[in-house]
């Protein structure tokens, strides 16, 4: 329901997005968005002057400058090229949320062609690449958590194929899984006492199975439960989904 | 009422008030979801056919509202319109001032909320009974509903017992049973009484001018049995095109308030008693309530007119169930109230709400369960563009400028210094920083070591994979 109808896939160049959150934090996430892209084939384009989705803005609900930057994030991902990103969120923010704050624009059509460009990686592999089973092995017992804005995306369904395939990888369910772990962007400073409780919640039900790692497509969920797990004294170990298909690729966890 | 922020507000809540909230909420999306799987194989799509039928009524309000009040006078209806909610005070008060009466039966209404009207029939010296007893008892707590299906949900059994015990209703009881029976002793006489009796609409047909009414204790059909004036108050945006729609609304409506198949009671009114009827209110009024509703119909946010007042926006949002109804400072709470609520306050009052907007994650939930499919968390975001374009105060508090970011994200020279540079956060005593933002975010959490610039170096020493 959120994601546009998609572009079909010519040739195997792909233009990789690997979010600020990786750029500022998470490299290996990102390394690992290259390395499984290359694994399935693709030429990947990582364009050195991308900057951030513009998210961040269009949440604090300040479009001028959400625009500003989505512009600048459609210039540097220009041509047909399939634009593939390292985050559930900064893929739903170019291919649903870029449309609704470039409504009247001059330039909305650029934005509708980015958006149908636009894939979260897993969702790539699955439905643009067809991969159906991710040969690999990893012994781990895991929690997969699915970031809000991977809500009616196929990303969810990805995800859990790919996790699916790798040998001795356990998925561990989770009470209340469905439940948003209170990030939500500039909501986690503007309002610090129901995010956090959010997060404890979120917390407590994961670390109630014992995972050794928590997955997801996106990291910036991963970011906060870890910060808040980190406050309570409690390990949260996290991993980019990226990074588990690779260490599966590889053969054990590292 | 409250006038504290969401946040705030939420951080004083009692743990008793807020594990009512959490254990009324839970059964309800327990019971939706059970019912709805079990009945519907294709439960998005007819959530979008449900979300067409209503948008369809609503694009073309200014065919089917006057089609719906031939239709009512056709019925014998008298139509009433009420641009303001002052207005509608006016025109109700009026007529039960007419009517000579000293006691009215009401039975519950968002729209009354919007009024405040028991309080303000009271003013003019009449008793109106809340008759529903969820509204019975925030009556005779002289409280304010905190959910807009459960009005109570924020009081445990006990809480309801002790306020009847005060209010002269028996001693100390907390069996249900009991309380009810205490509540229709009470009440039976006031139905008797009651020479007016007020109800809402659930929805209206343009195409018959019937008025339909769900409840669960029959307290409207009583009422209407009782009184010889009935005033039903309704939205603008109640009308619907046709008695066809009703089955597929009303189906949606139930499952997704209580999880039920269907309400104990559904009214369909088609006007005053008649000649060959033996009892039953020998006059009928409808006062259509705007109240800026006509200013959100063409709109960006002009699907918010398509709720069917469900609730299950709210049971599903965690940010309602950490803060409880009282928070959002009005009569809708949680998503819905986020978007209606700063909208019904039109051009002059939207910034004294707007901050609402600003208490959701955006996380979704509450547009995945919306019988009407209402798109809540984009109307949501649209709410906060609005009031950061107008500059409202109570919406931009606590949100950080986007200033800086907006220079770095636009300039990728200055971003991958700011990469390279932000390391030294690694050495910044950032939860002692007196900076808001920086609080905000460090009480509760820590923050992983920044590690930019690492990605882009190990790219520029491979091979393959460069930038062209
Ligand atoms: S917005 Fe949707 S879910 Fe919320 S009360 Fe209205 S109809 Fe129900």
């Amino acid at each position: 329901m959120l994601t546009p109808d998609r572009n079909p896939i010519q040739g195997r160049n792909v233009q990789l997005m690997i979010s600020c959150l990786c750029d500022a934090f998470f490299d290996d996430a990102a390394k690992a968005a290259v390395e499984i892209l290359q694994q399935a084939g693709c030429q990947v384009t990582v364009p050195s002057d991308q900057t951030c989705c513009g998210q961040a803005a269009y949440t604090a609900g300040d479009w001028e400058t959400c625009r500003q930057v989505m512009r600048h994030t459609a210039k540097v991902f220009a041509g047909p090229d399939p634009v593939v990103v390292a985050s559930g969120s900064c893929a739903a923010a170019l291919f649903h949320e870029a449309p609704i704050a470039f409504e009247g624009e001059s330039d909305l059509p650029v934005m509708q062609d980015l958006a149908r460009r636009t894939w979260e990686l897993t969702d790539f592999l699955r439905n643009a690449l067809g991969v159906d089973q991710w040969a690999g092995s990893l012994a781990a017992r895991a929690v997969i958590h699915h970031g809000c804005h991977t809500r009616g995306t196929a990303t969810r369904e990805a995800v859990r194929t790919l996790c699916a395939g790798i040998q001795g990888l356990e998925i561990l369910d989770v009470p209340d899984a469905d439940q948003c772990c209170g990030f939500g962007g500039v909501f986690s400073v503007s309002h610090p006492y129901i995010s956090t409780e959010m997060g404890r919640k979120k917390v407590t039900d994961v670390l109630s199975v014992k995972p050794d790692i928590v997955i997801s497509a996106d990291m910036s969920c991963l970011m906060h439960q870890q910060g808040i797990a980190g406050r309570l004294g409690s390990e949260y170990p996290i991993r980019h989904i990226a990074q588990v298909l690779r260490d599966a690729s590889m053969g054990g966890l590292e | 009422m409250n006038r504290q922020a969401v946040d705030a507000f939420a951080s004083g809540l009692d743990s008793e008030v807020r594990q009512a909230i959490e254990a009324g909420t839970a059964r309800v999306i327990e019971n939706r979801s059970h019912t709805l799987a079990e009945d519907y194989s294709d439960l998005d799509g007819l959530r979008q056919l449900a979300g067409q039928v209503r948008q369809h009524a609503l694009d073309h309000l200014d065919r089917y509202l006057p089609q719906a009040e031939r239709r009512l006078r056709d019925n014998g209806v008298q139509v009433h319109y009420a641009p303001s909610a002052d207005r509608a005070l006016e025109i109700i008060t009026g007529l039960v001032r007419a009517s000579g009466t000293r006691v009215v039966t009401k039975s519950k209404s968002m729209a009354s909320e919007e009024l405040d009207l028991a309080r303000r029939l009271a003013d003019i010296g009449v008793e109106a009974l809340e008759t529903d007893l969820g509204e019975f008892v925030i009556q005779l707590d002289d409280d304010h509903p905190s959910h807009i299906v459960a009005p109570i949900i924020h009081k445990t059994r006990r809480n309801v017992a002790d306020s009847f015990a005060k209010h002269g209703l028996g001693d100390f009881d907390d069996d249900p049973e009991v309380i009810t029976r205490r509540a229709r002793r009470f009440m039976r006489d006031k139905f008797l009484a009651a020479g007016v009796t007020i109800t809402g609409a659930n929805f209206i047909s343009a195409e018959s001018g019937r008025v339909a009414i769900v409840t669960n204790e029959g307290n409207a059909r009583f009422g209407l049995a009782g009184a010889d004036i009935h005033i039903a108050l309704a939205g603008i945006e109640k009308v619907i095109a046709r008695d066809r729609d009703l089955p597929l609304l009303l189906s949606l409506l139930v499952r997704s308030a209580t999880g039920q198949r269907i309400s104990s009671y559904v009214e369909l009114v088609s006007g005053p008693r008649s000649a060959s009827q033996p009892s039953g209110p020998r006059e009928m009024h409808v006062v259509f309530l705007d109240s800026n509703r006509s200013r959100i119909v063409g709109g960006q946010t002009r699907e918010i007119l398509r709720c069917i007042r469900c609730g299950a926006c709210m049971n599903t949002c965690p940010v309602y169930r950490q803060s409880s109804g009282h928070a959002y400072r009005g009569v809708y709470p949680g998503p819905v109230g986020t978007v209606l609520g700063p909208l019904l306050k039109g051009e002059d009052g939207f910034g004294e709400l707007a901050d609402l907007a600003r208490a959701s994650t955006l996380c979704g939930a509450c547009g995945d369960v919306c019988p009407v499919n209402i798109p809540l968390p984009d109307l949501i975001a649209r709410v906060r563009a609005r009031s950061h374009r107008e500059g409202t105060v109570s919406g931009d508090a606590g949100i950080p400028s986007m200033g800086g970011y907006s220079l770095i994200a636009r300039h990728p020279g200055l971003w991958r210094l700011a990469m390279r540079f932000g390391r030294v956060l690694n050495w910044l005593p950032l939860r002692q920083l007196p900076l808001g933002v920086s609080r905000a975010w460090f009480t509760s959490r820590t923050l992983p070591r920044w590690r930019g610039g690492y990605f882009r170096r190990w790219l520029r020493s491979r091979k393959e994979g460069q930038d062209a």
